[in-house]
């Protein structure tokens, strides 16, 4: 017998995970989304079948269609059998198993599966599920990831996944969720819980620190496959949708710079800048020009400028600093948290208005209590003080910000800045 | 040449892999029946399904399966060639199961 080399018997990346999100949203129309434990078995045992009969076979010419197939003959089955159709006259019972299978079979077109994964993302980002239950269970069954690679992606265990699923499939069951694509102003109000999910999920990938796993870049990856899930639908194609797609493409393009081989984060200033992905930015460009459109400015579009303006700047210095300020009052207009503020007060420091940038954070209301909790805003007043030149005001907040950050990145690099510090105040 | 059968028994209660882990998994199969066959000491295999039924005994009492007494469930076979026994079952630590708690039986064919 010939040999055939393996070549053709490679999978597209990703394949098995896609098509579970694509077959857990099918199954969840057909049999309600309270029933979605039953469907997640149902798409379990399609995915067994392959694995018992695809290595020893020859491979099918399409994998996922023979998947959706065999998940959709269990469908019809199960169905079937919650019929008792013998009760009936034999010609009845034939017309009526013909159009079960007519029924669920439109369910299975290419725009009805659209359809129903939209809907997924809509009832995963439920506005009254608790923002970590949200990713989680997005995670789970719109991107098909399992429960270890939830708790590896989101730096947590997987006990804690688990409770996190639990508690918001029994909410959708007990509070009647419907999967549904809403219309009108209900839709504008979901888009945007979506929107905070998917840039959610973005940023778990993203500002995690164990950036040596891969996972990370898949869930950074994800965020932006349902992002451009969205923008494919009717019901998701809107100017902002865009905006945050760009918004991710810029960010996106700086991952492979943001640190060295010895995992030390490099900061914005350090970044070569021509490692930054142009393919990324060019993609962001285009989704920005496609968002241009209607009245409406939504937070992505002014993030996604700011984000812009970093991709279009040759090198640090010669950073528009004074057109960032007028988009970040821009954005606080918007978005009066924290994080803008803090961002805002950098962006005055580089403008050479560094005591003002002092107080600005200074006079946040809550700032003792972001003080007493978070790493940044201790490591940025820190930075901000050796600029001014008082260095032991400095040392304090870095020390802190020492103590509050869990990552050993992190660590290294206020190390590094106390280590300054010290340098200049024996000199 | 010696005929050998690999006899593949998974541990049902195995944790259930993510569809990730099984896409993985599965492109180790592909690769390790790929390699069998360009050695030439591929024979032949197949995968069975998981519902099973018993036939025992003088008055032929049939029970239904999968049987819950067992530890294993068998998955499937596999032929392959190989001088001796030592040598099947070195080819049979190439099993992509073994990290998820498979088991593989090596048993020579016996030939009269």
């Amino acid at each position: 017998m010939e040999y055939t080399p393996s070549s053709h018997r490679q999978f597209v990346e990703h394949l098995f995970r896609h098509q579970a999100g694509k077959m857990i949203a099918v199954l969840s129309r057909i049999f309600g989304i309270h029933n979605l434990e039953m469907v997640e078995d149902v798409v379990q045992e399609a995915f067994l079948k392959a694995m018992q009969v695809w290595p020893l076979n020859q491979l099918p010419d399409n994998p996922s269609a023979w998947l959706m197939q065999t998940a959709k003959n269990r469908a019809i089955d199960i169905i079937r059998r919650q019929q008792n159709f013998q009760q009936y006259s034999i010609e009845i019972a034939r017309q009526l198993q013909q159009e079960t299978e007519t029924t669920i079979g439109q369910f299975f077109l290419d725009n009805e599966i659209a359809d129903s994964q939209l809907q997924m993302i809509f009832a995963c980002c439920h506005p009254s599920l608790k923002p970590g239950d949200q990713v989680a269970l997005t995670l789970k069954t719109v991107s098909g990831f399992g429960t270890s690679e939830i708790a590896w992606a989101l730096f947590t265990n997987e006990a804690s996944i688990r409770k996190r699923l639990f508690r918001a499939k029994q909410f959708i069951k007990e509070n009647n969720v419907q999967l549904e694509i809403p219309s009108g102003i209900e839709l504008a109000k979901r888009l945007d819980t979506v929107y905070t999910v998917l840039y959610l999920l973005f940023n778990e990938g993203y500002n995690s620190q164990k950036t040596d796993e891969l996972i990370r870049e898949d869930v950074c990856a994800e965020a932006i496959r349902l992002c451009l899930l969205l923008s494919d639908h009717a019901a998701g194609n809107q100017p902002a949708t865009y905006a945050l797609l760009s918004l991710m493409c810029f960010q996106a393009s700086r991952f492979e710079s943001r640190v060295d081989d010895n995992n030390s984060i490099i900061l914005l200033e350090n970044q070569d800048r021509t490692k930054w992905n142009r393919e990324l930015i060019e993609r962001g460009y285009y989704y920005l020009s496609l968002s241009s459109d209607g009245e409406q400015v939504s937070v992505y579009h002014i993030e996604s400028a700011i984000a812009a303006e970093h991709c279009l700047s040759k090198n640090f210095a010669s950073t528009n600093w004074s057109r960032m300020l007028d988009l970040y009052d821009l954005l606080l207009c918007q978005k009066r948290t924290p994080v803008v503020m803090l961002n805002r007060a950098i962006v005055l420091s580089r403008l050479n208005r560094n005591a003002e940038a002092i107080s600005e954070i200074l006079a946040m209301e809550e700032i003792d209590d972001l003080l007493e909790n978070h790493y940044i805003y201790n490591a940025v007043l820190g930075d901000l003080y050796i600029k001014n030149g008082d260095m032991v005001i400095a040392r304090t907040y870095l020390r802190r910000a020492h103590t509050l950050t869990q990552s050993a990145a992190e660590k290294k690099l206020i190390d590094s800045k106390l280590l300054s510090i010290d340098l200049v105040s024996k000199n | 040449m010696k005929d050998f059968m690999f006899i593949f028994k998974n541990n049902p209660n195995a944790p259930s892999a993510t569809p990730e882990q099984m896409q993985a998994n599965m492109q180790l199969w592909f690769g390790w029946i790929d390699k069998l066959k360009a050695k030439n000491v591929y024979v032949a295999g197949e995968a069975l399904t998981a519902t099973a039924k018993k036939v025992k005994g003088p008055k032929a009492i049939i029970t239904d399966g999968p049987f819950a007494e067992s530890k294993e469930v068998v998955g499937g076979f596999f032929i392959v060639k190989a001088n001796s026994i030592e040598e099947a079952t070195e080819m049979a630590k190439d099993c992509p199961d073994l990290p998820l708690n498979g088991e593989v039986e090596v048993r020579e064919v016996m030939k009269f």
